[in-house]
């Protein structure tokens, strides 16, 4: 438990020191090999023996953040894999100073560390701070090239989210507010255990206004519509691994931080309060997304709108009940986004350019071309691919549920499918105008997710499976 | 109504008039100024709430927003703008009567918002979450009018304030690691925020964010 949280601090602390020479991205890789196995190991004995309450009470896991914390670790692991070769050409490429080496190879590390304690901790107000502190670690690594365009990026980034997370800070203001009456003042009485314990006697009044901040609050870094507007930019600007966590893990630990206040909302209210604003959420997030993908210009703006699509279904899987697909959603969405933000920074390395008009023919670099392919094909919900299982089963569970809702879905997964698929299709066919990267681009981290993503569509281990069904259970 | 709460009120009325002194105070470095006596009121609010209630765990918070908002974070702020020169007048979006009428509707809408929430506080200081409330989202609107870089990190500590008040208004205070966590990462904010700046001016020779709109908004 320890090793999880400690091991990527402490890979912070040495990469600011040594970040800039020539073994460090080794050493990076080598740091979140050990916090992936670490988790492993941690996961392993939830497994076995249930969830836990570790450190005097301060950290809680249970089958739910387990598993996000071994999603978080693995592709904290690969990205790391990914950006040995990608930060080696673009330090050649955009002539990177030392300083910003170590500034990046030991943000990324305190990066994960923010994030897996936002996961693991049991306190409320530790999960703002973790949140926040996640934020600021990002800004750095958005503006890293300190071109006008970035700086303007982490700008927004920092303000936006910085404006968000204030929100979410007088939600939980308002949370303890009302616990500290049932459970007493001091800590326990922001500790989600304690909370959980007492949530059918919380006063409802408070709790609902109290959400409303937090689903505010947490949803500006989820990407929700219209906060979202900050999530194209910072993926554009920052380098593609940066692109690649804050895509594929980021968004997901504060969707985790929306759901546990749901839980705890939706015990005190015993009404579909929760439910409906996550709905109506997720549903304006999807439709939007899914029509600015349409007038996209740019490769990774293209993906984050992507994202903001993919995290607003989501947010409407949670809130309709259909927890199982949600959850899986979650995993098959950061492992194929990932994936493609591996192949796009490749890719753009090579024409030397982040127009998609300008990008042709990256089939010539076959672990590119295809991975980029068969990634944006995984993306959009083709068979046999992971995620058309959980789109499916979202789309099975609204006709059941919220029939008048599907329409709105097909219509935006068919809008998303028709912008991104003819944009992928002529970068990858054609003739290359690009040039040799001079170091060997990563293949490995693309082809490992896209064969879990397959993996996870054709065949779910069983006890995956009950992993995940002990999850869903646990959200309720 | 005994007289440790009346003083109270007093000062969250401080709060709120500062509140509105900053959203029409054009020079930054009285701006930075005002943000520091907003501060100290708040630092002797707490501690005023402290001594009343007995509780003594909100003594090391008002310390804690002493040092941190009175004392470090200013200084941090005046050196900035002495090392980058920014000391003319700040411009503002919408003129200030404007901004001044719709703080006012801003107020309004606080106070209706925040009235069930005091029904339920069992504090002695329940009159003013109201006031915290107007005070998080005035700064919100002093953010959204000032186009200069700095003043929108002024407006963003205070909204800190803000909130910080309410917590304390609300619950005499959220438990001492949430806080130290809180101001751990508003220094580090701040302090990213200098690296910042100085990146910011580098490239665009002037801290004005109007600069930064690109013409390709999407």
């Amino acid at each position: 438990m320890l090793a999880v949280l400690g091991l990527p601090l402490a890979g912070g602390a040495l990469l600011a020191l040594w970040g800039h020479e020539k073994w460090a991205p080794e050493l990076n890789s080598a740091v979140s090999f050990c916090t992936f196995i670490a988790a492993i190991l941690l996961a392993w004995k939830v497994l076995v023996s249930g969830p836990m309450v570790v450190l005097n009470e301060q950290f809680f896991i249970d089958s739910f953040n387990v598993f996000l914390v071994v999603l978080t670790a693995f592709v904290a692991f690969t990205t790391t894999l990914f950006s040995r070769p990608y930060m080696r050409n673009e330090a050649l490429l955009s002539a990177l100073s030392n300083y910003q080496l170590r500034l990046y190879h030991s943000m990324y590390q305190i990066f994960c560390f923010t994030m897996l304690l936002a996961l693991t901790t049991n306190n409320l107000g530790i999960l703002w701070v973790a949140m926040e502190g996640a934020t600021l670690a990002t800004v750095l690594l958005v503006s890293l090239y300190r071109t006008r365009a970035s700086l303007e990026a982490a700008w927004k980034y920092f303000i936006l989210c910085g404006v968000g997370i204030a929100q979410a800070l007088f939600g939980t203001i308002l949370i303890y507010f009302a616990s500290e009456k049932v459970l007493g003042a001091g800590g326990a009485a922001l500790l989600w255990t304690h909370l959980d314990a007492a949530k059918g006697s919380l006063e409802p009044t408070v709790l609902s206004i109290a959400f409303v901040f937090l689903i505010v609050g947490y949803g500006t870094k989820v990407g929700l519509v219209p906060l979202h507007s900050w999530l194209p930019d910072a993926h554009a600007e920052g380098p593609t691994p940066v692109s690649a966590v804050l895509s594929g893990l980021l968004l997901n630990v504060a969707l985790y931080a929306v759901v546990r206040c749901k839980i705890l909302v939706e015990g005190a209210l015993h009404n579909r309060f929760a439910d409906d604003l996550m709905i109506g959420f997720g549903l304006i997030t999807v439709l939007t997304a899914a029509f600015l993908l349409w007038r996209q210009k740019d490769i990774k703006r293209l993906f984050g709108y992507s994202s903001i699509e993919h995290m607003g279904l989501m947010t409407f899987a949670f809130g309709i009940g259909a927890n199982f697909a949600g959850l899986l959603h979650m995993t098959v969405h950061s492992l194929t986004k990932s994936a493609i933000f591996f192949s796009v920074g490749h890719a753009v390395q090579h024409s030397g350019t982040q127009a998609m008009e300008a990008i042709r023919g990256l089939v010539r670099l076959p672990a590119i071309g295809w991975g980029l392919m068969l990634g944006a094909l995984a993306i959009l919900g083709m068979p046999p691919f992971g995620v058309f299982a959980s789109e499916f089963l979202i789309l099975t569970h609204a006709m059941q549920s919220h029939p008048w809702s599907t329409p709105v879905l097909l219509v935006a997964l068919g809008v998303a499918f028709a912008s991104i698929f003819g944009k992928v299709q002529s970068m990858v066919w054609g003739e290359s105008a690009g040039k040799a990267l001079p170091h060997a681009q990563a293949s490995l981290p693309i082809l490992l997710h896209l064969a879990l993503v397959l993996l996870l569509g054709l065949y779910i281990p069983p006890y995956l499976a009950r992993w995940y069904s002990e999850a869903a259970r646990l959200i309720g | 109504m005994p007289l440790s709460s009346q003083f109270i009120n007093l000062l969250a009325s401080i709060l709120l008039l500062l509140a509105f002194a900053m959203l029409s105070q054009r020079r930054i470095r009285s701006l930075i100024r005002l943000f520091m006596v907003q501060g100290m009121t708040l630092a002797v609010s707490t501690a005023v709430i402290a001594s009343t209630t007995n509780q003594s765990h909100l003594y090391y918070s008002a310390l804690l927003t002493f040092s941190l908002k009175v004392v470090i974070l200013p200084w941090i702020l005046l050196r900035m703008i002495r090392q980058l020169n920014v000391e003319w007048d700040v411009e503002t979006l919408i003129n200030i009567p404007s901004t001044m009428l719709v703080g006012i509707a801003i107020v309004i809408v606080a106070f209706n918002l925040a009235l069930p929430i005091s029904h339920l506080a069992g504090t002695i200081t329940r009159s003013t979450i109201g006031i915290a409330m107007a005070c998080v989202l005035l700064s919100l609107l002093m953010m959204i009018t000032r186009s200069k870089a700095i003043s929108q990190v002024v407006g963003f500590l205070s909204m800190e304030n803000g909130l910080f008040f309410a917590a304390t208004s609300t619950t005499y205070g959220m438990p001492m690691v949430v806080e130290l966590g809180v101001a751990l990462d508003v220094l580090v904010g701040v302090l990213i925020l200098g690296v910042f700046f100085f990146q910011i001016r580098e490239k665009f020779e002037s801290l004005d964010l109007r600069h930064l709109e690109k013409a390709e908004e999407e």
